[in-house]
């Protein structure tokens, strides 16, 4: 057996009153990929960010390479060769790709910083992880999934002996998903280890040697990845088994009710162009497709946070397009956002301001908020999307970031609304708390709202979705109904080449 | 999870009650160390005094946690002022100019808003810029030389006694409890911290950020006003160079009272332990004879260590 890199002995991690971390005992050994799975909040990434010297553990040992070690900051971490890439991405937005990805790695203060030595080493960076991003561009102006390569390439570059990975894959589309896992394979063939934290158990299980499960903060087990299943994983991360993942679809179907969103020939330049497409009350519809292919400028666009330049929007009894998300609010339009850090949550506030942020007329009296109007309406509404309403005056970010997602479905399910977008509805949500969630969009729809979402995941579209729009370069490439497969979405997805392979 | 309930952060905890504790061992040792410290006529006093950077902290602080700043509250002081003496001498009446005094500032910090929010101009040149036009505004209607204001309905303002509090005094407790139900209690309050907190989830949630925005450097260009016209008053003049350093006194107390100066969080109350922190130290040092270098130095240290808390406390929030 290889020896042990990394030790944890008894480590204890409080917030407040609040235990991420008790007596947590776990080996990393040298040249393994060791997967971290378990619940939101079960303390997955505050183990992270013990080993990687963001927190520092309460009570408990930590020891590198058989010596015990204390890490006062990051910096003390990246110099003994641990690389961690947070779940919440810590990326510089004004710098260049460039830049981010040399981060900290400029050489010292007065040596001049050598950009063409930079630009190639980039680009055997970019060869190796076949990630394709323009090096100088800003890196504010990425969309998630790219910023999210930027940081893999960090962590690259640093040259790390340990790479902390925290749900690298949740903001990739399936493809480049997979590359991520191809990396990680080749980072072990350099005799590199890797911690991988992962909702997707399939995942974690094609690429792990062991997998350490996680519950409120306790270690459950670390065992050989060879000898567990997706279901053995879900039983030990919930405490119980998992029924299954997707709710059943309406038996009698969508309503055929008048369409809750109409939009025709609706198209904004670069972006989409000659979008149709309609909601009906009751139903559910996923849009798939690749990376870019338009589906979340189109959601936005749908809420009024961009202008199309033509074409026409009808949210139930309201003609669009809409001017601000107010505008689409008013006639019943809402949307989870799909980055909740950015345009989701205020996260110094508490869990009662960020839900009700967007309903404070119906949560006041001649302007002056009433907490007890606002209680009233969250004991009710936090239970329902998962959360335990004991958290009511939690600052957002405190809460683990399944939870923050659980915190804006609170938000827009504040008032029932006539359509609800969410792009990316589940991205860091963990299992249990999925199936949740799907439960609570059927229960929504069968309440005669419309549910529109956008899912890289496929296997979360065809599962939930009662009908499946595939995006490809901006334009709707094709609808599926009835007893839809991964296969028929695929070959949607990638119609293009398909169509060259065919020739 | 286990233990819920109230759980912010250590660092918060000790920097909130730290700032409090500071006021409350100042306020302890000046009295036990000066007798003239302890005396209700001193206390009355220093009221009176930082009653002008009390009001304009107040509206500060609420810019500041709209993620806003406004360094023009000087100019606006200076030209409100101006206003109110002009009106008074040409038109003859005192009660319009003092109306239209106020009302100067909060015509100025819309105009600061719009330049910000729709102009799209970074903050502090935004109102450095505008600060320049006011007072040359200022400059042209004084034409350079004082504007004196004979007229005792204009004078008695600023010298008007309610019991033990002067006018100027009595302006200040109830602009700081207006500004503090606002903040702490309504609607705007919370898109305000909502808007300085996240801007793009503000906008994403339908907030009219640019109007919340705008609305919070009115405010403060109303504080700045209410100052100024007080204080002409109190000088039955007005003039445009009053070389003040409100803006930074104004600032100054509100960062230490741990108004975060990155925006979305901060409440009045903490605005005003800061302005007594700060009263606390200039009176301190007087009655106690201390060179005013050392004042200098002392209140420097203080603001790095408040900013420099507010950094770590963010960070640790991640
Ligand atoms: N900075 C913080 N302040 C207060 N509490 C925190 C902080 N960070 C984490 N916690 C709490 O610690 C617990 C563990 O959180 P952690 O982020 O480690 O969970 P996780 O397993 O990574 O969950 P997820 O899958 O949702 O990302 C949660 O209850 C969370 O609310
Ligand atoms: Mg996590």
């Amino acid at each position: 057996m290889s020896r042990p890199l990394v030790e944890l002995a008894g480590v204890s991690k409080r917030f407040g009153g609040a235990t991420a971390l008790a007596e947590v005992d776990l080996t990393i050994l040298t040249g393994e990929v060791h997967c971290l799975v378990g619940e939101n909040g079960a303390g997955k990434s505050t183990l992270g960010k013990v080993v990687a010297g963001v927190h520092r553990a309460d009570e408990g040992i930590l020891r590198l390479r058989g010596e015990q070690v204390t890490f006062r900051s990051p910096r003390d971490s990246i110099a003994a060769g641990i690389a961690f890439i947070a779940q919440e991405l810590a990326i510089v937005p004004d710098r260049s790709v460039l830049d981010n990805v040399f981060l900290g790695r400029e050489g010292s203060a007065l040596s001049v910083v050598r950009r063409r030595a930079q630009l190639a080493e980039y680009a055997a960076l970019a060869a190796r992880t076949g990630f394709d991003v323009d090096p100088l561009a800003r890196a504010g102006s990425l969309r998630l999934a790219e910023q999210q390569k930027v940081e893999i390439m960090r962590a690259l570059a640093r040259d790390a002996e340990l790479i902390i990975m925290d749900e690298p894959t949740a903001s990739l589309g399936g493809a480049e998903a997979d590359q991520l896992l191809r990396i990680i394979e080749d980072l072990r063939a350099e005799g590199r280890t890797v911690v991988f934290v992962t909702h997707f158990l399939a995942d974690a299980l094609a690429v792990a040697d062991r997998v350490t499960v996680l519950k409120d903060g306790r270690l459950v087990r670390t065992s050989p990845a060879a000898g567990e299943t997706p279901d053995s994983l879900v039983t030990s991360m919930l405490g119980r088994s998992l029924g299954s993942m997707f709710p059943d679809a309406r038996v009698d179907g969508p309503s055929d009710g008048d369409a809750v969103l109409q939009v025709r020939a609706l198209s904004r330049p670069g972006e989409f162009a000659g979008v149709d497409l309609e909601v009906r009350p009751g139903e559910i519809v996923g849009i798939a497709g690749l990376v870019g292919s338009g589906r979340t400028e189109l959601v936005e666009t749908l809420v009024g946070l961009r202008r199309p330049s033509g074409g026409s929007v009808r949210v139930a009894r309201t003609n669009g397009p809409f001017r601000s998300p107010r505008h689409a609010q008013r006639a019943g339009l809402v949307m989870v956002p799909e980055s909740r850090k950015d345009h989701g949550l205020v996260l110094g506030r508490t869990v009662r301001e960020n839900v009700t942020l967007p309903h404070l007329d119906q949560v006041s009296r001649l302007s002056f908020v009433s907490r007890a109007r606002q209680t009233a309406v969250l004991e009710t509404l936090l239970p329902e999307v998962g959360l335990d309403p004991r958290r009511i005056d939690s600052p957002v970010g405190e809460l683990s970031g399944g939870n923050q997602q659980k915190v804006m479905f609170a938000r827009w399910l504040f008032e029932r609304p006539a359509l609800l977008i969410a792009d990316e509805p589940t991205r860091g949500v963990d299992v249990g708390a999925r199936a949740g969630l799907y439960a609570l969009l059927r229960k929504v729809a069968d309440e005669g709202s419309g549910v529109l979402f956008v899912s890289s995941d496929n296997e979360e579209v065809i599962g939930l979705a009662d009908r499946v729009l595939v995006m490809r370069a901006g334009r709707v490439a094709g609808e599926l109904t009835g007893e839809v497969t991964e296969d028929d979405v695929l070959r949607l997805m990638f119609a293009d080449e398909t169509r060259e392979e065919i020739a | 999870m286990s233990t819920l309930g109230a759980q912010r952060s250590h660092i918060k905890l000790a920097r909130d009650y730290g700032v409090l504790l500071s006021a409350v061992g100042l306020f302890v040792v000046l009295a036990v160390a000066s007798a003239p410290f302890r005396t209700a006529t001193n206390q009355l006093n220093l009221l009176d005094q930082w009653s002008t950077i009390g009001i304009i902290a107040c509206g500060s602080t609420l810019c500041i946690v709209a993620g806003g700043f406004d360094l023009s509250v000087d100019a606006i002081f200076a030209l409100s002022g101006v206003i109110a003496a002009w009106t008074t001498v040409h038109l003859g009446s005192p009660v319009l100019g003092l109306l239209l005094g106020m009302a100067s500032g909060l015509v100025l910090g819309l105009f600061n808003g719009v330049l910000v929010t729709i102009g799209r101009i970074n903050p502090f040149v935004a109102t450095i810029a505008s600060s320049v036009v006011f007072l040359g505004i200022a400059q042209l209607i004084t034409q350079g030389s004082v504007i004196a204001v004979d007229d005792t309905a204009f004078s008695e303002l600023g010298l008007k006694r309610f019991g033990d509090l002067t006018l100027p005094a009595l302006a200040f407790v109830v602009f700081a409890v207006l500004s503090a139900v606002v903040l702490a209690r309504t609607v705007v309050g919370r898109k305000l911290y909502a808007v300085g907190g996240n801007y793009e989830a503000a906008r994403y949630s339908g907030i009219a950020v640019d109007r919340v925005q705008i609305f919070a450097y009115a405010v403060s260009g109303l504080s700045a006003s209410i100052a100024g016209v007080l204080a002409a008053s109190r000088n039955s003049s007005g003039q445009a160079d009053l070389r003040t350093e409100l803006a930074f006194q104004a600032i100054t107390a509100v960062v230490i009272g741990g108004v975060s100066i990155y925006g979305g969080e901060g409440t009045i109350p903490r605005a005003l332990v800061g302005v007594l922190i700060l009263a606390l130290i200039g009176n301190g040092f007087n009655l106690l004879a201390v060179d005013p270098a050392y004042q200098q130095v002392l209140l420097g240290t203080i603001i790095v260590l408040a900013v420099a808390v507010d950094a770590w406390a963010r960070r640790t929030q991640r």
